[in-house]
């Protein structure tokens, strides 16, 4: 081990001799630099396309890459900056985008062949946002076809490799926001979470993701793999930088009829607050049916130890049962599936995408064009669950399946409601283990819906939560993390209590735990 | 509920055939062979929910309780025909142009 780790985007990532304490670059600390005039928009996105170049190679995070737009768009941020009119706190900090979101003029793929070579003609509003906002967009990022998956291994386009040991999963379905993210091609990316798309990439990369509560940020534009279960959010470093990106993408849309028209509690505001590392009066809940049996010893154990750290700092720790819980993966695999074969029925190769004529059919009708194009264009995945949703969803199974589904569904969410009378925030394990080897499960769809045990519950219900990097399993090295869990619209909670954990961990690992991320070692431009 | 559960939900290879007729997918022979077991498998698994809810338990099919949202009645920019039919495998006269929908018999 003769090459030193590469640091060129940690300790010195927008080209000045200024260090940041604790060494890991945040978006935080850019827009500071950004905004003290130590370096510009152009140069640090530039040191971020320099990285992509470097090592994405390896990774693969990327589906698409957008120098040109991204340089013109840090341009237009340097020139606001110099009349003095920066647009938010993170204009001229640059982004990575979740290839499930439409961006105008950028291609959009869901990680799918039926969508390869769409681009939208409007932006989704959480990328309108970005754009408000003035942050430069780097590119789009790789996933499962559609976000069904829970290792990015079922793009079309190939797996994403986890930063931390190029042989592993980095998560899904968004692996390719949290391995950009962890591998510093971007300061900060855009997941969306279904089942835990968000969450459980975070976990296994040592990054930081949170699912905001149901309808807290629009999902107009976000590509619908299950309407009710879907939701965008911040995939970071810090809990802070989660709580700053949350802030500009979350509110209010009338063109989403499911977003809250309510404002924003004051995020920002939480995770600072939590960092001061207080956390006298909160009643910090472990959820007994999420832990234990078919969770690795070294996940445990982190999860012991931040608990314990919690405690530490003040909180008052309750032990909660939520006896539903055990079912919620069943329920989800009802659920999902229903919803999803009825949404992805747009994909019927008339108006856009992918349009695939049958060979041996002359004149052949738009019908067995739609068979011939779906054929081609889903991948394995897409099409287990487009069949187990239409079985769920026809007639003489609905009530038996997707109706008793609805009902446990209830079920959960009143267990959510027990236990949150109890604890203000819930716990467990993000994910029941660290980050297995590329192929492990790529067949066996049931090991793979395994993972998505501790998350599932927070979609089926609604509520906010966020991963937090808990530390290394001591078997192989590998990150695990820490899911906070509050009542709907009380995302704050997460941030505080979240912002409080990695308080503690980063002064007890001495700095952040992406500093001992090896994976890339060497692969320096 | 009762005769899922009890004829231990499994999924023929005819009925998978019958399903992706209904989705819409030419699967290949190779593809039902490989689904058939697969989703036996899931369909078993996820019918251990059958019997957890009692039948007054009110369904959820929302996260959030909401109604209906409504607009104000008042015309705002779209697309224009040129954008939305950016997309389009293939057009004429500013239309979406699409394989026949009728049979030969209609």
């Amino acid at each position: 081990m003769n090459t030193p780790p590469d640091h060129s985007l940690r300790s010195d990532p927008a080209g000045t001799p200024k260090s940041v304490s604790g060494s890991t670059t945040t978006a935080a600390w850019l827009a500071e630099e950004l905004a003290a005039g130590n370096v510009t928009s152009v140069e640090v996105t530039q040191r971020h396309l320099d990285r992509i170049a470097a090592v994405d190679g390896q990774v693969h995070a990327f589906l698409h890459v957008d120098a040109e737009g991204a340089l013109e768009q840090a341009a237009a941020s340097d020139a606001r900056r110099a009349d003095g009119r920066p647009l938010s706190p993170l204009d001229g900090v640059p982004i990575a985008v979740k290839d499930v979101m439409a961006t105008k003029g950028l291609p959009t793929t869901c990680g799918s062949r039926i969508l390869e070579g769409w681009v939208p003609p409007y932006d989704a509003t959480v990328v309108a946002r970005l754009r408000e906002a003035g942050l430069p967009i780097l590119g789009k990022t790789n996933m499962d076809e559609f976000a069904m998956g829970s290792s990015t291994e079922h793009s079309a386009y190939g797996p994403t490799r986890n930063p931390w040991d190029l042989a592993r999963i980095p998560g899904g379905s968004g692996g390719g926001s949290a391995a950009a993210v962890a591998a510093y091609e971007a300061p900060l990316a855009i997941g969306t979470d279904t089942g835990g798309s968000i969450r459980q990439p975070g976990a296994v990369t040592g990054t930081v993701g949170v699912k905001p509560t149901y309808g807290g940020v629009s999902r107009y534009g976000l590509v619908s793999l299950a309407n009710s279960l879907d939701q965008a959010g911040p995939v970071t470093r810090t809990v802070l930088d989660a709580a700053l990106l949350h802030e500009i993408i979350g509110g209010h849309d009338p063109k989403d009829s499911t977003s809250i028209d309510a404002p924003l509690p004051d995020l920002v505001g939480a995770a600072r607050r939590g960092a001061e590392g207080d956390l006298t009066g909160v009643r910090i809940g472990v959820v007994k049916e999420l832990g234990g049996e078919g969770y690795q010893a070294g996940v445990l154990a982190r999860f012991e130890e931040s608990v314990d750290l919690m405690v530490a700092a003040g909180a008052e720790l309750v032990e909660v049962s939520c006896p539903s819980f055990v079912h919620a993966l069943a329920t989800y695999y009802l659920i999902l599936p229903a919803e999803a074969s009825s949404n992805l029925a747009r994909f019927d190769a008339m108006r856009y995408g992918l349009r695939k004529y049958p060979e041996g059919i002359e004149a052949p009708s738009a019908e067995e064009v739609m068979r011939a194009t779906r054929e081609a264009g889903f991948g394995d995945e897409v099409k287990r669950r487009i069949i187990l949703g239409t079985y769920a969803l026809s007639s003489g199974y609905y009530d038996a399946y997707y109706g008793t589904a609805q009902k446990v569904r209830t079920l959960i969410s009143q267990d959510f409601a027990e236990a949150f009378t109890h604890a203000d925030v819930l716990l467990s394990p993000t994910a029941p283990t660290t980050a297995f080897e590329l192929g492990e499960k790529v067949d066996d769809p049931l090991a793979m819906y395994l993972n998505d045990l501790a998350t599932i519950p927070a979609n089926l219900s609604g509520v906010p939560g966020i991963s937090v990097p808990s530390g290394l399993a001591d078997e192989d090295g590998l990150p695990a993390g820490v899911q906070i869990l509050a009542p709907a619209m009380q995302d704050d909670r997460v941030y505080r209590v979240g912002a409080a954990l990695e308080a503690a961990l980063i002064e007890k690992w001495g700095g952040p735990l992406l500093d001992q991320a090896r994976g890339l070692e060497g692969a320096s431009a | 509920m009762s005769e899922t559960s009890s004829s231990g939900p499994s999924i023929t290879r005819d009925e998978i055939a019958h399903l992706a007729n209904l989705a819409r997918i030419d699967l290949t022979d190779a593809e039902l062979d490989h689904l058939a077991p697969q989703l036996s498998v899931i369909l078993e698994s996820v019918a251990s929910i059958s019997g957890v809810a009692d039948e007054d338990t009110p369904p959820t099919s929302h996260a959030l309780p909401l109604t209906n949202v409504f607009r104000e009645d008042v015309v705002t920019p779209g697309l224009t025909a040129d954008e939305a039919l950016s997309g389009a495998p293939e057009q004429e006269g500013q239309r979406f142009k699409v394989p026949r929908i009728l049979g030969d018999e209609q």
